[in-house]
């Protein structure tokens, strides 16, 4: 067991990350030990990013300890990079944590300049004088530099790139560049960009759930205004709740179709708050509501009916799949389309039909005068049954299926279905990927199933299993 | 007396006016196309009320098969969706719906909207919203296992949103035992055995169905039918078909099935489907 992160008090009295609990214990046996957990810090670290969408749009996580804040032409929003500086470290505080904040012309060289803070009157000077270790590269050459005497990134700029290439890679070429600024990489906002955003800010902190959905309401009201002047409709949308402590709860839905009514927009709100297992916790109060709209669609202005200007009566399923899918998960209503494949399992896909607005039409099966071929469900995995038979490549005789004998009166096949041996690497098949032999058989008292012996007696098993791949009507 | 009659009369009026499970006279109908069942249920299928169906675990895939199909007639022609939904233990027991069998059977599979709920409060709830949603042309609920939850508060709920929207529901309760509800009609379905085709393969899918219970009229009859995805329709189960005269059951004479020639478009059909 090794220390993974200390805090400063711990740091102050000389324990170091990497040294093992029991000389930590050793040295003070009052510390207080807490597993690592990196999915809980990771959550959280998307939570404070998500919570910094306050102060720019381009906010994105810069793990595993870091946010990177993109502020050209938001700082004079707040007053000045100094005033938003103190806004960010005043938050984080009141959500016990301290952060080392840096202001730089490229990504890199801020999230250098604040892990490896060193003064300088300006930024050029500063970045000269970080250590090379603020290059990200591997250690065993941070060490090598340092060995060659080369202890800032200064020393190495002053030296030609071609050298510095030569002897360690041309990644340290670039990110000495990028340090530099004479190269930038493109930031990915955490957030996509929405089309429309409406911000709400409050004087005070909103302690009350409702009060801050009934804002949600006029917001809805004016983003519909918004795509109505486009003459588009939103498929997505995304509430975000700013807490005063610096973190932000997210609220989204999904519709099937374009709208912008603020009513069904809200209704669907309400759904997802319904379903969500924790109430909204407002915390020490919310200070600012936005709602953003990230995917929008063309929507035409619908024509009113002449007579007593009554709207048609709903002549579609999708505000119920949206108010489904909202409320139980967009995963659990499906809708099926087919696919191009023989293997069975594979010839369809269950999408979400949130998502699949159009199914693609299925083909009617070719021949109708002929009973179905194939089983009305399908189990995905097949499952094992044990038969008899009269020889080991002939058809079952009976079957034992969840405990229960079934007696073969009448089949049909064996229907041959050869696995994908074009996919196989140099044509060598998979131990699983075997030759299938399937029957549609009907038991004594008349239920049908669709059962397949994996793989070809002799040649590909020596003792081919038998699967129940489906149930028939 | 004259006053009393007047005032039973009123009476009666009142009561009509408070009942609105009986609108006027009797509700549309669908026709199962199976022309006893049809004759004995004056038409069919009362459209806009809900049908439960009851079967054994092992009768899952007949039942399902009834209960879609039976949703299927109710739905039409049109392009109203049909939409099944289910509860994850059904999803875990009875497999996945799969779209070329539905294809199969004549149901189009892009007019099938297919919901997995994790508990049966939420299918309810799920059911009784997709019951308000006119524009379904059906909606089965299939649940596996007793299900304390739906009692004749919950299907008398079902059945007044089918009866406002006009949303025929089926709900089919595989393993569970029937209990008092406000269910218009209450049946028994089983898998029967198929005519059998020439070769003795298993024929066209084949069903007993028993008529349990109904709100008004005789009950306790019982039809075995077939369904006809080239008519699109139940039809006369018709075990004639069969020269040996064999009734399921008895096993076949002999077991050289291996060398029965199937008609070489079936299969590779089928996979194309």
């Amino acid at each position: 067991m090794r220390l993974a992160c200390l805090d400063a008090d711990a740091l102050a009295i000389g324990l170091t990350p990497g040294m093992t609990l029991a000389d930590a214990r050793a040295r003070e046996p009052a510390l207080r030990a807490f597993d690592a957990d990196d999915h809980a810090d990771q959550d959280w670290l998307e939570r404070l990013c998500d919570g910094c969408a306050r102060y720019t749009p381009l906010a994105s996580l810069d793990p595993p300890d870091g946010l990177m804040l993109d502020i050209s032409g938001c700082a004079h929003l707040w007053g000045g990079e100094a005033a938003l500086a103190d806004d960010i470290s005043g938050r984080l505080e009141r959500a016990g944590m301290r952060a080392r904040l840096a202001f730089a012309r490229t990504a890199e060289a801020a999230h250098a300049l604040a892990r490896y803070p060193a003064p300088a009157p300006d930024e050029a000077t500063a970045i000269r004088r970080l250590p090379v270790e603020a290059l990200r590269l591997d250690p065993e050459s941070a060490v090598a530099l340092r060995r060659a005497g080369l202890r800032t990134v200064g020393d190495l700029a002053a030296r030609p790139a071609a050298a510095l290439a030569a002897r360690f890679g041309e990644e340290a070429v670039d990110a000495l560049h990028r340090l530099l600024g004479k190269a930038a990489r493109p930031m990915a906002p955490r957030r996509p960009l929405a089309a429309i955003r409406l911000d709400r800010r409050f004087a005070e902190p909103v302690g009350s759930t409702a009060y801050a959905l009934a804002v949600l309401e006029g917001l809805a009201e004016e983003a519909g205004e918004r795509l109505a002047e486009r003459g588009q409709g939103g498929r997505r949308f995304e509430a975000l709740f700013f807490r005063s402590d610096g973190l932000a709860f997210p609220l989204r839905v999904e519709t099937s179709l374009p709208v912008r009514e603020a009513a069904t927009l809200m209704r669907l709100f309400r759904e997802r708050i319904d379903s969500l297992s924790d109430p909204i916790d407002p915390g020490f109060g919310f200070d600012m509501v936005r709602l953003s709209v990230p995917m929008t669609e063309p929507l035409a202005p619908s024509q009113l009916a002449l007579e007593g200007g009554e709207t048609r009566p709903e002549e579609d399923v999708a505000p119920l799949v949206d108010r489904l899918s909202t409320r139980v998960g967009r995963r659990r209503i499906q809708r099926i389309v087919p696919r191009d494949s023989h293997i069975p399992e594979q010839a369809q896909l269950a999408l979400p039909a949130v998502e699949c607005r159009a199914p693609a039409p299925w083909e009617a099966a070719p021949t109708p005068d002929d009973p179905p071929m194939r089983p009305l469900h399908l189990f995905d995995p097949p499952q094992p049954i044990e038969v008899v038979a009269e020889v080991p490549d002939g058809p079952p005789h009976r079957f034992r299926w969840r405990r229960a004998l079934h007696e073969v009166t009448r089949f049909e096949g064996p229907e041959r279905i050869a696995p994908q041996w074009w996919k196989a690497p140099d044509g060598a098949l998979e131990g699983h990927d075997r030759t299938r032999d399937y029957y549609r058989v009907e038991d004594a008292r008349g239920r049908r199933f669709w059962i397949f012996r994996h793989g070809l007696y002799g040649t590909e098993a020596a003792h081919p299993g038998w699967y129940m791949h489906g149930l028939f009507a | 007396m004259r006053e009393s009659s007047t005032s039973l009369a009123a009476l009666r009026r009142t009561i009509a006016a408070l009942d609105r499970s009986r609108p006027e006279g009797d509700a549309a109908r669908f026709a199962t196309g199976h022309p006893g069942l049809d004759a004995a249920m004056g038409g069919g299928l009362a459209r806009g009320r809900l049908h439960e169906l009851f079967a054994e675990p092992e009768e899952a895939g007949a039942g399902a098969g009834m209960s879609l199909l039976l949703g299927w007639r109710a739905a039409g022609e049109g392009q109203a969706p049909l939409f099944w939904l289910r509860s994850q233990g059904s999803a875990r027991m009875g497999g996945a719906p799969y779209g070329p069998g539905l294809a199969a059977l004549g149901i189009a599979p892009d007019r099938l909207l297919i919901g997995t709920l994790a508990d049966s409060a939420a299918l309810l709830q799920a059911a009784l919203d997709a019951l308000r949603c006119p524009a379904l042309g059906a909606v089965v609920i299939e649940t596996r296992g007793p299900q304390p939850l739906i009692d004749l508060t919950a299907s008398r709920r079902l059945a007044l949103a089918a009866e406002a929207s006009g949303v025929t529901a089926l709900m089919l309760r595989i393993g569970d035992a029937p209990a008092p509800s406000a269910a218009e009609t209450r049946w028994r379905v089983a898998a029967a055995p198929s005519a059998p085709l020439p070769g003795d393969a298993p024929g066209h899918s084949a069903f007993d169905l028993r008529l349990l219970r109904r709100r008004a009229g005789p009950d306790g009859m019982g039809w075995r039918m077939e369904w006809q995805a080239h008519r699109g329709a139940f039809g006369e189960w018709n075990g004639g078909r069969d020269d040996l005269g064999r009734e399921g059951g008895a096993q076949p004479t002999t077991l050289s099935g291996a060398v029965v020639s199937v008609p070489a478009a079936r299969p590779a059909a089928g996979r194309a489907a």
